[in-house]
């Protein structure tokens, strides 16, 4: 076929007309979104001291913090599927959460804790938040991935971790209602790791799939 | 070149908005364009110019089906040329070769090194034949035969809709085997 033919029947289907990127991201979540609510109530569950816990200004943190991650992620991850976006000028946008958390460990230390540093930042539910975050993010990181792929990332890995990070954002939101470690010291540990592992993930299958 | 990139930019917004003449227009405007810069970008990587014609094709696919990403307030330009960079450094990376593409290779092009001539390449075409057969037929009518949708439609004894999905659904299955072979 030479190269007039193919425009030719380029624009024969100019007709056609995808939806936005941020379309299909959005479509894409809402799907994937039940099946990490379901994880979440089948294992975990909501603290049976909800109520009392959101008189806690530190719970309240934990979303503040995990929203932070989410939203800005998602913010930038439909930035970035635009072929001649740059990171320049959005990646302050992810430091938000890392300087809510620095807040937070600066107010907590203030506030002569209840319980010594060592045993705040332990917790009692690391290995809980280890697995059940990274559980819980997955078929969110493939929905977001499915709706990624509709844009045209020129940094296919990149595109990939934030990915990641918007659904280890929105997975550690929902493991927030579970955990009562509410300590910014457990949340600085624990959430972070978790969420690298699935940023690695999301990074890892973004380099192959979202090349367009 | 301020000029011809308002130019580009003003037959996309007309492509959007349902001019198929503007946007057969525009392609074949930045055609000889990526051309140039396939070309410079394969002699600087010291690979032989006979493979640009594919990169060219795989760009034009490429723009087509991504098309919804342009943003149209922005220009035009920028837009076609990250996804020409990207396509060029696939290209090479396909190859193993170190890949080393200047920027400048897609952003200035003078007009009088435009090459004209339309050579034909050969990976659409081997790819076109490994397409469902409803999606070959279609695309084969269209791109060889120059036949319209309703002829195309009448020749098949299929509805146009059913002849616009095949040949959408054709573009995009070549493209994805043009990105994974």
């Amino acid at each position: 076929m030479d190269t007039d033919q193919l425009i030719r029947t380029l624009a024969a289907d100019n007709a056609h007309r995808a939806p936005r990127v941020g379309a299909m991201l959005t479509m894409a979540l809402l799907v994937a979104a039940p099946l990490s609510i379901l994880i979440f109530a089948m294992t975990l569950g909501v603290r049976a001291d909800v109520t009392t816990a959101m008189h806690n200004p530190f719970f309240d943190m934990k979303f503040a913090v995990t929203l932070s991650l989410a939203i800005p992620a998602i913010i930038v991850s439909l930035h970035l599927s635009r072929p001649e976006a740059l990171m320049r000028g959005w990646g302050w946008l992810l430091l938000l959460p890392v300087g809510l958390l620095a807040v937070a460990i600066g107010s907590e230390t203030m506030m002569a804790p209840a319980m010594p540093m060592t045993m705040r930042l332990m917790g009692k539910n690391s290995r809980a938040c280890l697995m059940a975050i990274p559980a819980m993010s997955l078929p969110l990181l493939a929905g977001a991935l499915f709706g990624l792929r509709h844009g045209a990332p020129s940094r296919p890995a990149l595109a990939g971790a934030l990915a990641g990070l918007l659904s280890a954002g929105l997975a550690a939101t929902l493991y927030a209602t579970h955990c009562t470690d509410d300590s910014p010291l457990f949340v600085a540990t624990w959430y972070t790791i978790a969420t690298a592992v699935v940023t690695a993930i999301g990074a890892a299958v973004g380099s192959k799939v979202l090349r367009y | 070149m301020r000029g011809r990139e308002d130019e580009w930019t003003g037959l996309m917004r007309s492509a959007i908005a349902g001019d198929d003449a503007a946007y057969h227009r525009l392609l074949k405007a930045v055609t000889p364009v990526l051309r140039a810069a396939a070309r410079r970008g394969l002699a600087r990587a010291g690979q032989p110019p006979d493979q640009a014609e594919d990169i060219v094709q795989e760009i034009l696919l490429a723009v087509h089906l991504k098309r919804h990403t342009w943003d149209s307030e922005a220009p035009f330009a920028p837009w076609l040329f990250a996804i020409a960079r990207n396509k060029l450094i696939d290209t090479l990376r396909r190859r193993g070769k170190r890949v080393f593409v200047n920027i400048d290779d897609f952003a200035e092009t003078l007009p009088g090194e435009v090459p004209e001539e339309t050579a034909s390449a050969g990976e659409v075409a081997a790819q076109l034949n490994t397409l469902p057969q409803r999606q070959r037929d279609v695309l084969q009518s269209i791109a060889v035969d120059s036949a319209s949708i309703k002829d195309t439609a009448a020749k098949f004894s299929m509805s146009e809709g059913a002849v616009r999905v095949a040949l959408h659904r054709g573009l995009a299955a070549l493209t994805a085997k043009l990105r994974d072979h």
